[in-house]
């Protein structure tokens, strides 16, 4: 007697699963596994100044780029860096989903013109922002000097440092901004009646309201935008800013490419590199058991 | 408590005039009932008196106060939402709290006033519960608690009973009507049904493309409909509606019959009119009109009977008991239950 096969006897044994599985897992293994485990095995090795050799030294790599202050410093300046990005990406964005969730009607028009900066590479964006804050050939650089501040990116470490912060945060807005809106339209229009008719004031309703019912994406956004400002902004700084000047706005990502491409200290370079990953893994980490404790409703 | 007033209220939407001009006086501690098809303007009329949208002419007075420009927070008015509109991320307790919290009243008044709310709606035990962790009738206690607790001058229900099953919704209706008397709080009430309709107004607003077709009270509205719409839409099933000609003060329906009115009514000969009738109106017996049965839907101490005249119109009638008989029925059409209604205008005539 010959019944047909129930579903999961579609697949005889286990080739035809793992075959299919075989194209993701050579990628993610190529892209991802094979560079990693690299990083972490460089980070336990020393090579001599000519690069011809190599020997085994354990965690004594982590041990002194945790010891040197002038790394603590740039990880003091990353979190600076970092949270001002955040927060002014954030900010911002919320404000234009706001005004855009209140007129919807122009929002389309709105929503186009904020997501073509996602669609820029961070190269490009940087140029950008260069030719309206350069000095003597940026729009903006030479108002700012003509309105008698003294205004030069390249000798300032903090006006460095805002430029790139305000750059970076310049790209991200887009991406917040349609998870804002789209957080604010899935807000029953009944519910903002409802208070309205319970007596409260539009900023009232704001804060008592809308922003608790926005915060877990909120906080989704802001491990994104965190982990965006930590890995994915140094080619903004690099064409920006080199990492100058002097060190102003030199972050741990901008300092691992500088120790490993530029001064060929491949070890501790690899051994920062495994401290960002595990920094990203921790705050991922995080964001798993936020989202699954707070979404109550 | 306060009365509440609309004068002439007009309302578009860019091109389309959804409400053209509606009048309506509610008495003190009265619960009116807005009923009519869907799209005729009803939820429109209930927003307006809430503030949420204004009109684009009229007055509203709610307790003699001229409110038309005010905004929603400004009117002291409680709103009932079809979908319950409650703040998901706060607990039944804050739900019922946020506006007495706005008013700035002293936590301890504010417990004691959301515990007797709880209590009345029996939802005590739900103070601590999120809306999700509610079922739709729990949620519209919740809904209907909120809008209690603040002791508004006006209650804003619409559609507040059409999410629940038709079990629930007869007990919430019931409980509404009773809390509604108890409070004595002024009421508009939106529906679509007009079972609701009937049992819950002191008085119904019968909505017809933007227009009151009639403000009258239930009974009133059954016994004697202002046009051929109201009379349609009140009564299950329909009012059953038969042409005819004024001939010599009586109506000759253009089935032949001649039928003698209660009432002459002061109309020409040749006047064109629709004869209505109730289909609990019409009774068997010979010398009426003659109806070919197409179908019966017994229910037990009545009988639904569906079917053609000889012209083609259709008739229904409820006839008590059981009905048997198969084939052509003679209907008899008692005098003093005619409705007479002008055929061009569709308005009433006469008493
Ligand atoms: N914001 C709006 N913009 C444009 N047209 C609207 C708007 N709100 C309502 N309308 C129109 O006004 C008419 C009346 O709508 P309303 O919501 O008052 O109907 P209703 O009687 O409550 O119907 P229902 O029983 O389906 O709830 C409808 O034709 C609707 O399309
Ligand atoms: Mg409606």
């Amino acid at each position: 007697m010959s019944r047909p096969a129930p579903a999961s006897h579609l697949f005889r044994g286990t080739a035809l699963p793992w075959l299919l599985l075989l194209p993701q897992l050579v990628i993610t293994a190529l892209f991802f596994f094979w560079p990693a485990g690299q990083a972490v095995w460089q980070s336990l090795l020393r090579e001599d100044a000519f690069g011809l050799r190599s020997e085994f030294v354990g965690l004594e790599n982590f041990a002194d780029v945790l010891a040197d202050p002038t790394w603590l410093a740039a990880f003091g300046r990353t979190l600076l860096f970092s949270g001002s990005v955040a927060s002014l990406a954030l900010v911002s964005a919320l404000f234009l989903a706001v005004q855009a969730d209140r007129n919807i009607r122009g929002a389309s028009v709105f929503k186009t013109l904020l997501i073509w900066p996602y669609a820029v590479a961070p190269a490009v964006a940087a140029v950008l922002w260069l030719f309206m804050f350069h000095p003597n050939i940026g729009i903006f650089g030479r108002m700012l000097n003509a309105a008698g501040i003294a205004w030069d990116y390249k000798l300032n470490g903090d006006q460095a440092m805002l430029l790139v912060i305000v750059a970076s945060a310049w790209k991200q807005v887009s991406y917040n901004f349609i998870f804002f809106l789209a957080g604010l339209q899935s807000i029953p229009k009944s519910v903002l009646e409802a208070a309205a008719i319970d007596g409260a004031s539009p900023r009232y309703r704001f804060w008592t309201v809308v922003f608790p019912l926005l915060s877990p994406t909120a906080f989704f956004l802001l491990v994104v935008n965190l982990v965006y400002a930590f890995f994915d902004t140094f080619g903004v700084i690099h064409a920006l800013t080199q990492g100058g000047p002097g060190k102003a706005t030199e972050t741990l990502i901008y300092r691992v490419y500088t120790d490993g491409v530029v001064n060929l200290n491949l070890g501790s370079s690899a051994a920062q590199s495994v401290i960002l990953m595990v920094l990203v893994v921790g705050l991922t980490f995080m964001q798993f058991r936020y989202v699954e404790r707070r979404v109550h409703y | 408590m306060a009365t509440l007033k609309l004068t002439d209220i007009k309302k578009q939407f860019g091109t389309t005039q959804v409400l053209h001009g509606v009048d309506l006086n509610v008495a003190e501690g009265e619960m009116i009932v807005i009923v009519g098809a869907s799209g005729c303007g009803k939820s429109t009329l209930l927003r307006i008196v809430a503030g949420l949208e204004f009109a684009t002419s009229g007055q509203v007075d709610i307790g003699g106060q001229d409110v038309t420009g005010l905004d929603p927070a400004e009117r002291d008015v409680a709103m009932v939402f079809q979908n319950y509109a409650l703040y998901p991320h706060m607990s039944v307790f804050q739900n019922m709290a946020y506006g007495l919290k706005i008013r700035r009243m002293a936590p301890e008044d504010i417990r004691k006033r959301v515990a007797q709310a709880a209590a009345l709606l029996g939802i005590e035990a739900l103070l601590e519960r999120r809306p999700r962790e509610l079922s739709g009738g729990q949620r519209q206690r919740v809904a209907m608690g909120r809008a209690i607790v603040r002791e508004p001058k006006l209650f804003l229900f619409d559609e507040p009973l059409s999410n629940l099953d038709a079990k629930l919704r007869v007990q919430m209706r019931a409980e509404i009507k009773r809390l509604q008397r108890r409070l004595g709080v002024t009421s508009l009430f939106v529906t679509h049904d007009q079972v609701e309709a009937m049992t819950l107004g002191d008085r119904l607003v019968v909505m017809h493309q933007g227009h009151a077709a009639q403000v009258a009270t239930p009974m009133e509205i059954w016994s004697r409909p202002a046009d051929t719409y109201v009379a349609s839409f009140i009564g299950s099933p329909a009012m059953n509606f038969l042409p005819g000609t004024m001939e010599g003060g009586a109506v000759r329906l253009d089935l032949g019959l001649k039928l003698h009115l209660p009432a002459t009514p002061a109309l020409a000969d040749g006047h064109k009119v629709t004869l209505g009738i109730r289909p609990e109106h019409l009774c068997p017996g010979a010398g009426g009109i003659t109806m070919n049965l197409e179908l019966l839907e017994p229910l037990g101490s009545e009988t639904v009977a569906h079917g053609r005249l000889p012209d083609g119109t259709e008739l229904t009638a409820r006839l008590p008991g059981e009905v048997t008989t198969e084939g052509p029925l003679s209907l008899l059409l008692p005098s003093e239950h005619l409705h007479l209604f002008d055929a061009a205008t569709g308005k009433r005539i006469g008493a």
